[in-house]
């Protein structure tokens, strides 16, 4: 009986490689490292910033389009407002991020994966480790409160909690209500990055945002460091820039500039969908 | 007409269980509500239930609390503060007079307790007796003048009052600024500054859930409310952009941050200079109802029945009234 066994010694390999290679709750991916954005089409919206009352394509409804046309610009003006941070669900869209998977050290159980977007250093955490979102009434914040989950090899995070912010920068808000749902999607060093927001305040429909990132061996994130100051007299009390209903003459820049029909301007979900090219040809242009 | 039509409003309002300015309990099932507690920071912790949040402050010293919401839940309530404190209640601070926010004060001042001695303990017999209640002047005047039905018996009254800016504490370790806001969403408001823990209390001045309701029956005022509003940005301190740092318990709704006390601002201040273009505009109360002035920011604090109306009122009537009478 101590002669070769063919059968057993391949069961007992099996095995070893078994114990040694499928340790529970190892990340399946590895997404550490510094990640540069991926910058084509889409680049004037990204880095430059959306034209004033460039809504098309965002499925925003009536109320939130109205608040979009208050809008001023003027708001980045004010000391309150010009450290402001692009909230997690936004930040996809602007900069460079650092990610890095914290282990437990012993049982070597993935806790949690960190993101650090260089756009105001903003950190955000996605917790790894089976725990609960926090409770209706706590604190909001601007990276909100993550939790992920393995799908295959794709990273699932869910984010609630999120304080008010935008899907676009010139004004379209996204409340405090909404859900966040994220796929990271490792390709070999591409990274693909989407962001399926669900608002039951100001959408119509869920909004969907893809972005791409190619990794950056030996790459950095820099320092970004934003400190408020008064830029213009402010009247002391009771002031917040905004137009009136009817007044914003901005509007109608972007719509006239690239020759787009208002209503396609305006956005709303119908503008998301192939379908309203045919629309389009019933409109002119402003 | 005018006293008419703010009572109907205040009724609504009322009904809709927003706040209840008359005044210990509210028509509602109580036996359902459940208490939750939630850590600020430090040794500063909410209590959500039915009515205003309650702020309890903990430490060596004894409880404090801020608001006391309804009567009936004041055994549930007393359980929570239990279970994160052993220590007697020292101090409840009320920050308005609202039946959401006091009509607990008489049971939990009588579960607590005030310390009392040399000429104070021979001259009131009573001055140990229970937690002591403080409270802007105005909130026990509104308090003792109720002869309704259900107004708060006098065990619930403040028992230490102030007028002018502020009263200040040093309690469990830590400096307490409770600062008066004058005209805001009464004539007797008051938000509390834990200067060490950097919690505020805010009130009725700040929520989340809803439309400011400005009670201008009981003194409160758009331009009070703004101030109010600017008080509490002015005190708050992010650690960056517009998160962390100082946090703000409002008087409904979610621990709060810089940026959720300015976007409620940028709601009330927006929404105000439009109401204000249009009194100058010409037009009436019923029209500017119509014009709709609300509706960008009605799918975020404009679930409660009434509450965009009732805003858009009381804005209008002090907007409007001649300087003077600021109602």
């Amino acid at each position: 009986m101590t002669g070769f066994d063919p059968i057993r010694c391949a069961s007992r390999a099996a095995m070893l490689a078994s114990a040694l290679l499928a340790a529970p709750g190892f990340a399946q991916v590895n997404f550490a490292g510094v990640w540069n954005m991926t910058l084509t089409e889409d680049f004037p919206d990204r880095l430059p910033g959306p034209e004033l009352g460039d809504y098309a394509g965002l499925p925003l409804n009536a109320n939130d389009r109205a608040r979009a046309q208050s809008w001023n610009a003027s708001i980045l003006s004010l000391p309150d407002y010009q450290c402001r941070v692009h909230p997690s669900d936004y930040a996809n869209s602007f900069a460079d991020i650092r990610m890095w998977h914290e282990f437990d050290t012993t049982t070597q159980e993935l806790i949690a994966i960190h993101i650090q977007h260089f756009a105001w250093n903003t950190q955000r955490t996605i917790w790894m480790d089976g725990r609960p979102h926090p409770h209706p009434m706590a604190e909001h914040t601007s990276m909100g409160f993550s939790t992920g989950e393995w799908v295959g090899n794709t990273l699932k995070v869910t984010t609630t909690h999120l304080k008010e912010g935008w899907l676009r920068r010139n004004g379209v808000a996204r409340s405090d209500a909404a859900t966040v749902t994220e796929h990271f999607i490792r390709h070999d060093n591409h990274l693909t990055w989407s962001v399926f927001v669900q608002d039951p305040k100001y959408l119509e429909e869920p909004f969907f945002r893809n972005r791409d990132y190619t990794a950056a061996v030996g790459d950095a994130i820099s320092a970004y460091p934003c400190e408020s100051v008064v830029e213009v007299v402010l009247p002391e009390q009771g002031y917040f820039p905004h137009y009136l209903p009817g007044e914003n003459p901005f509007l109608i820049e972007y719509a006239r500039n690239h020759k787009i029909p208002s209503e396609a301007a305006m956005g709303g979900a119908k503008t998301m969908y192939p379908e309203y090219r045919k629309r389009l040809v019933e409109l002119s242009p402003p | 007409m005018k006293q008419c039509i703010r009572a109907a409003s205040i009724a609504a309002l009322a009904a809709a269980g927003f706040c209840t300015p008359s005044f210990a309990q509210a028509p509602q099932n109580f036996d359902a509500v459940k208490i939750d507690t939630l850590k600020v920071r430090d040794n500063i912790y909410m209590l959500v239930g039915s009515g205003g949040n309650i702020t309890v402050q903990v430490g060596d010293e004894g409880v404090l609390l801020v608001d006391t919401q309804y009567a009936p839940l004041s055994d549930k309530i007393l359980a929570a503060i239990r279970a994160i404190s052993p220590k007697p209640i020292y101090y409840i601070v009320d920050t308005h007079h609202h039946g959401d926010h006091t009509g607990g004060n008489a049971n939990l001042r009588a579960a607590g307790t005030t310390v009392s001695g040399g000429n104070m303990a021979g001259a009131i017999r009573d001055s140990g007796v229970g937690a002591a209640i403080i409270a802007h002047e105005n909130v026990l005047l509104r308090l003792s003048s109720d002869k309704g039905p259900q107004a708060l018996p006098s065990g619930g009254w403040p028992t230490s009052t102030f007028f002018g800016n502020k009263k200040e504490l040093f309690y469990n370790g830590e400096g307490i600024e409770i600062i008066h806001v004058p005209a805001a969403h009464t004539d007797g408001d008051s938000i509390v500054f834990f200067r060490r823990s950097d919690v505020i209390s805010a009130g009725d001045v700040f929520v989340t859930t809803s439309y400011p309701f400005i009670d201008t029956a009981s003194g409160g005022t758009y331009q009070g409310f703004v101030a109010a509003l600017e008080k509490l940005v002015d005190i708050i301190i992010p650690v960056y952009g517009q998160d962390g740092g100082t946090l703000v318990i409002p008087g409904h709704g979610r621990i709060s941050n810089l940026g959720d006390v300015l976007n409620y601002r940028e709601m009330v201040i927006v929404v105000g200079d439009r109401i204000k273009h249009m009194i100058e505009a010409g037009m009436t109360l019923e029209q500017v109802k119509a014009a709709k002035p609300t509706v960008d920011y009605d799918p975020v604090y404009g679930a409660r029945a009434g509450a965009a109306e009732g805003f858009i009122e009381a804005t209008y009537r002090t907007l409007s009234a001649p300087p003077g009478d600021s109602r």
